[in-house]
């Protein structure tokens, strides 16, 4: 049985997203890619400069891997819009991420112009992935905008503490009627392995990958997990419980 | 509070008395504390953190990693001008020191962006002297419109300025603002001011929010190591840092760790920062900000530039001139302070990745 992503009308048989964004070196991306098995990365529009030749981030990106271009910078809608319009125009496809950041301090992304630009964007046929913080009703908005998945936080960008969000990435799965990737967060295989668990689509991991010592080994470590985590949720896997299920009943002697 | 009161306050605390009562247990204990606080701070610029160096360099490390990753964003001066109408006793532009003057036109600015923007850096601060009747704001915005059709980001280092302003050059494609207090030493600061408009301390302590206001996207503060206590000074710098960073959350604040050079005029600092408080102060920074940039200048040497990378840094100048246009015609003016690190961009970017860092150009989408 197919158990593929669909995602903006495209097929995915990995749902394991990479970004590329702290990579110390761009040379890593088509190693990651190979292991990981991705076939989605983020990329940042301002790290993009098609003058770089050789060194244009874009160039190590392998064919048949789709690029979401990410609005990172944005400060608002309007600014994520031109930059999403920009990104086609460079090239990058009609995926974007959404990510609209005003908090400096702790990057918490705001979710009220993130769904101001996926309207206009889902509008002109883009495919939209808005990074958000973990709002169900905002979750609900997005889906009526246009939005090809929802991207709620499991934590803080780049604190790798995991997820941290649960109960509120819970309900979104439980009420979402397009994907739900989990972004942000995700430090360990282990956490991507517990959102697969809950029933997430994906997850998106950026930070864990790029900052580990080994990047390529992690890259696998996190590819088996989500993979594991997916089968698991897929196997209907039962939740830990608090009480014992006793195989002899206590009131097993009333019968039928 | 605001940041007046702030600095007045600390103004007057015992920063000796309490240095010399750190414990080791304050240290581990600023080490462990996931937010620090002012006194985790003072712990770690004591002079009892000095043998904690290096466990404070691995979680100096570790933030930087995980909030910045592992990459480097590179930037390049242009000095514009070097009239001044102050009388700074450390700068070799000050108006007191005897040479010619100079200050570039509309086509000697294209010239230079176009010698810079072959090396292939994108990002550009442009510099003047602090003299409005010389380089009044017009002549920066009409720089700046001409700079920006060669690079994406552009940002000053000019004399303070009021917030519309700000907000004109904003308009002209100015996204950062640099502005170092100097001295946050009330006394000293007028000590080494001894004339012209920037004696005004409180409205130089003003101006990173004048900045903000105007909605410029990043302010680069700082103190100039070598006039007051660096202790003190570093202290002083980073609680402004934060101040900032806590009142205007959609700014990027950033700090730099400037060590006086020689400069035109003889002027000896009175406070050494050496190498090792260098460090230390630079790894307290990051610790007490995890998400604060930190800027490099090429003041510094290359040795220890690349050694600093791995601690803290996540912004480098590279093929700097510090003298006015240096980059297209023959120039022989003074500059304002000695480079330390006369590297080629190339060669600062083969440092760095040999670091296990990536160079970034680009870290900006030109709207």
């Amino acid at each position: 049985m197919s158990d593929n992503l669909i995602l903006g009308g495209k097929e995915f048989r990995s749902r394991f997203f990479v970004g590329t964004g702290k990579f110390s070196s761009s040379r890593l991306i088509p190693d990651v890619v190979r292991v990981s098995g991705t076939e989605l990365v983020t990329v940042a529009v301002r790290r993009v400069n098609p003058d770089a030749g050789e060194e244009n981030m874009l160039k190590f990106i392998p064919e048949g891997v789709t690029v979401m271009a990410n609005t990172s910078g944005a400060r608002t809608a309007d600014e994520a819009v031109r930059i999403a319009r920009l990104a086609r125009e460079m090239g990058c496809g009609n995926f974007v991420k959404i990510e609209v950041i005003r908090d400096m301090k702790y990057l918490f992304p705001d979710n009220e112009e993130t769904l101001a630009a996926t309207k206009t964007l889902a509008a002109e046929g883009f495919a939209v992935l808005p990074y958000i913080s973990p709002d169900p009703v905002i979750c609900r908005k997005l889906e009526d905008a246009g939005a090809a998945a929802v991207m709620p936080l499991g934590s803080p960008i780049g604190t790798n503490r995991g997820i941290r969000t649960r109960e509120l990435i819970e309900i979104i799965i439980e009420n979402s009627n397009v994907p739900v990737v989990v972004d942000a967060g995700i430090g360990l295989p282990s956490h991507a392995a517990e959102a697969m668990e809950m029933g997430a689509d994906a997850v998106l991991v950026n930070t864990a990958v790029a900052t580990a010592e080994d990047p390529v080994i992690i890259a696998e470590a996190f590819a088996l997990a989500i993979r594991a985590g997916r089968m698991a949720f897929l196997a209907n896997a039962r939740a830990p419980r608090k009480e014992a299920s006793a195989s002899s009943p206590l009131t097993g002697f009333l019968g039928e | 509070m605001n940041i007046q009161d702030m600095i007045e306050k600390w103004n007057s605390f015992d920063f000796e008395g309490y240095f010399s009562k750190v414990t080791d247990g304050d240290i581990g204990n600023a080490l462990a504390r996931e937010h620090s606080d002012e006194y985790d701070l003072l712990a770690l610029l004591s002079p009892a953190a000095d043998k904690y160096l290096e466990q404070m360099a691995r979680k100096a490390r570790e933030l930087t990693v995980r909030h910045f990753g592992r990459v480097i964003q590179l930037y390049i001066p242009l000095y514009l001008a070097n009239f001044c109408s102050n009388s700074c006793v450390y700068c070799g532009f000050s108006a007191r020191n005897r040479f010619e003057r100079s200050k570039l036109s509309m086509d000697e600015i294209e010239s230079n962006a176009a010698e810079i923007a072959r090396t292939g850096m994108k990002h550009l601060l442009i510099l003047t002297g602090e003299s409005r009747k010389d380089t009044p704001p017009e002549y920066i915005a009409d720089a700046v419109r001409r700079l920006r059709k060669y690079f994406p980001s552009v940002s000053i280092e000019v004399y303070p300025m009021e917030k519309d302003e700000y907000r004109m050059l904003k308009d002209a494609g100015v996204d950062g603002l640099t502005i170092y207090q100097e001295t946050y030493d009330r006394k000293v600061y007028s000590e080494v001011h001894p004339a012209g408009r920037k004696r005004d301390y409180a409205y130089r302590l003003d101006t990173p929010a004048r900045g903000a206001e105007a909605g410029f996207r990043w302010v680069n503060i700082g103190a100039l190591y070598g006039l007051a206590d660096p202790a003190k000074e570093a202290f002083m710098s980073a609680l402004h840092a934060k101040y900032l960073q806590n009142k205007y959350i959609d700014t990027e604040i950033s700090l730099s760790l400037p060590r006086m050079n020689e400069a035109e005029g003889g002027y000896h600092a009175k406070y050494t920062l050496g190498d090792r408080d260098y460090v230390k102060t630079m790894l307290a920074f990051r610790i007490f900000l995890p998400r604060a940039g930190i800027t490099l200048s090429t003041r510094e040497r290359a040795e220890f530039r690349d050694r600093l990378l791995p601690l803290g840094i996540t912004r480098i100048s590279a093929g700097s001139m510090t003298t006015v246009g240096g980059y297209d015609v023959h120039s022989a003016d003074v500059p304002q302070f000695e480079v330390s690190d006369c590297r080629s961009v190339d060669e600062v970017v083969k440092a760095i990745a040999a670091n296990g860092y990536e160079p970034v150009f680009q870290d900006w989408v030109a709207l």
